[in-house]
């Protein structure tokens, strides 16, 4: 597993996501409320929407224009019209740098 | 034969049929749908990829088969008998019914002028291939309409390079549905991006070459389009004695006049708690209003009370709205880097907000005002106006209240 320097900590806002792109492919990184991280695809499973547009409550990220719904965590999709899992990839703080293992 | 009959396969007949499922209804589901295809999204319509109008699915086949859905399409109800709780269908089969679903959505209003048959509508799959194979760069394209469905198709065809005329009856476009202010932008990013308006004109005549305008000049066009608002599609429920008005009459828990008749999206007016019918256009509101009515058909007796929300997608701006926002409401204007926010305060509470910015940039804010609005909050508006105030802080300090 190869870890990537992807941003910030304080990039993110607590409850947050943004978007990284990396090789051509686009992400969403997760801070929690309790400043936790993790990282899914970038695009909604059930249209090519980014993810770090929508609302970050708790562990729970909403597509920003269907309102599908998925748990960031584990990438489970939680509400219609989202069915499909999000991929998930291993993410970690590291002195206030957020990495990630895309491979 | 007892089970659910569900007229119409659009975004709320389909959603209900699976929805009906969700809420354990174990009895069959039968859903009718008027177009040839598998169910799909309209939304994409006017959105078409490298060239191709899209057609997305809003199920695959096997989705309908694993949760028992009986899918006819290419068939529309001919006659309802709701004393009877039969339907017959184009076919000429009859199906008894325990509860039926009316969902038959709108259609688009047929422009009334000399040459009307040769403007294009723009509403189903076939309307908007239709267009888009028709309207080659080169070709001059006038859309009659400066709603919703006009902006977002006149977007789609420059982003294709192709020269578009708005014709509107009124003084400005989008004046029914988008707070003024936002409204006015995007008639601004239309002019920058090269749409020419005319406006506050009716149409006198639709030629093969031009739309001639009520003071007789002429706008060139080889392809023209109306898009000048849709029609509920009430003609079975209206045949069958069921009320009916702007749409097909329900109570607030989406209960036509008829026993065991519902009807929701497009095609039901639904009442309201202050008094009157309303009929919503939306994707959205077809997808929560058949949710309702699912459960509602299957045992349940749940109010209608989603607040109305929707998007709009024009070049790179994305609007959404949420709630009913109205001229006489307390409009509260707060700017962000990607774009901007308004509130809207009715004696205080906050019952409405709008936003307008690049792509989805100010969609978090609007889910947020819109569970402010659920909440019932009455925010200061100094507060609401700085942007340096967390939507997401408010509404949990409204929460713990």
């Amino acid at each position: 597993m190869s870890w990537i320097s992807a941003c910030k900590l304080d990039d993110i806002e607590q409850e947050g996501a943004i978007r990284f792109d990396h090789n051509g492919r686009t992400y969403a990184i997760y801070r929690g409320p309790d400043d936790s991280v993790y990282c899914t695809a970038g695009l909604c499973t059930h249209e090519a929407i980014h993810l770090a547009d929508g609302l970050v409550m708790d562990f729970e990220v909403e597509c920003p224009k269907h309102s599908g719904a998925f748990d960031y965590r584990t990438g489970e999709a939680l509400r219609l019209p989202a069915c499909e899992n999000l991929k998930t990839y291993p993410a970690e703080v590291v002195d206030g740098e957020v990495r990630v293992a895309l491979g | 034969m007892d089970g659910i009959v569900i007229i119409g396969a659009g975004e709320c007949g389909t959603r209900a049929a699976f929805a009906l499922r969700e809420a354990a209804y174990s009895g069959s589901v039968t859903l009718v749908g008027a177009e040839p295809h598998l169910p799909y999204e309209r939304p994409p319509l006017s959105k078409p990829v490298d060239g191709a109008v899209q057609m997305k699915p809003i199920c695959a086949a096997e989705a309908l088969e694993a949760a028992g859905i009986d899918y006819l399409p290419g068939l529309s109800a001919s006659k309802l008998y709701a004393d009877a709780g039969t339907v017959t269908l184009s076919d000429g089969r009859v199906l008894s019914y325990e509860k039926l679903l009316l969902a038959t959505g709108a259609r688009p209003r047929r422009i009334a002028c000399v040459g009307a048959e040769l403007a294009l509508d723009f509403r189903t799959h076939a309307d908007a291939k239709m267009v888009f194979s028709r309207a080659e760069v080169g070709k001059r394209v006038a859309i009659i309409g400066g709603g919703l469905i006009g902006m977002e198709l006149a977007a789609a065809l420059r982003g294709k390079g192709i020269a578009v005329s708005i014709v509107e009856a009124a003084p400005k476009p989008l004046g029914r549905a988008v707070p003024e202010r936002f409204a006015a932008t995007l008639h601004a990013k239309h002019l920058d991006e090269g749409v020419h308006f005319h406006l506050g004109q009716g149409v006198a005549e639709i030629t093969d070459n031009a739309v001639v305008l009520a003071d007789g000049s002429e706008v060139p066009a080889d392809v023209v389009v109306a898009a000048i608002g849709v029609l509920p599609d009430i003609a079975l429920a209206e045949a069958a004695g069921l009320a009916t008005g702007n749409g097909v009459l329900t109570d607030g828990f989406l209960r036509t006049s008829a026993p065991d008749v519902f009807a929701a999206g497009d095609c039901a007016a639904v009442a309201q708690p202050g008094g009157g019918h309303v009929r919503f256009e939306s994707w959205r509101n077809a997808r929560t209003q058949a949710e309702t009515a699912a459960r509602n058909m299957a045992g349940a007796n749940d109010p209608f009370t989603a607040i109305h929300w929707f998007w709009s997608d024009q070049y790179d701006l994305g609007l959404q709205v949420a709630g009913l926002p109205q001229p006489a409401h307390q409009s509260v204007l707060r700017s962000l880097g990607g774009g901007e926010l308004e509130f809207y305060l009715d004696d205080g509470r906050l019952v409405a907000a709008a936003g307008l910015g690049i792509g989805n940039s100010l969609a978090k804010e609007i889910k947020l005002a819109e569970m402010l609005i659920a909440a019932g909050v009455s925010p200061d508006p100094v507060a609401l106006a700085d942007p340096g105030l967390n939507l997401k802080t408010l509404l949990k300090s409204a929460r713990a209240a």
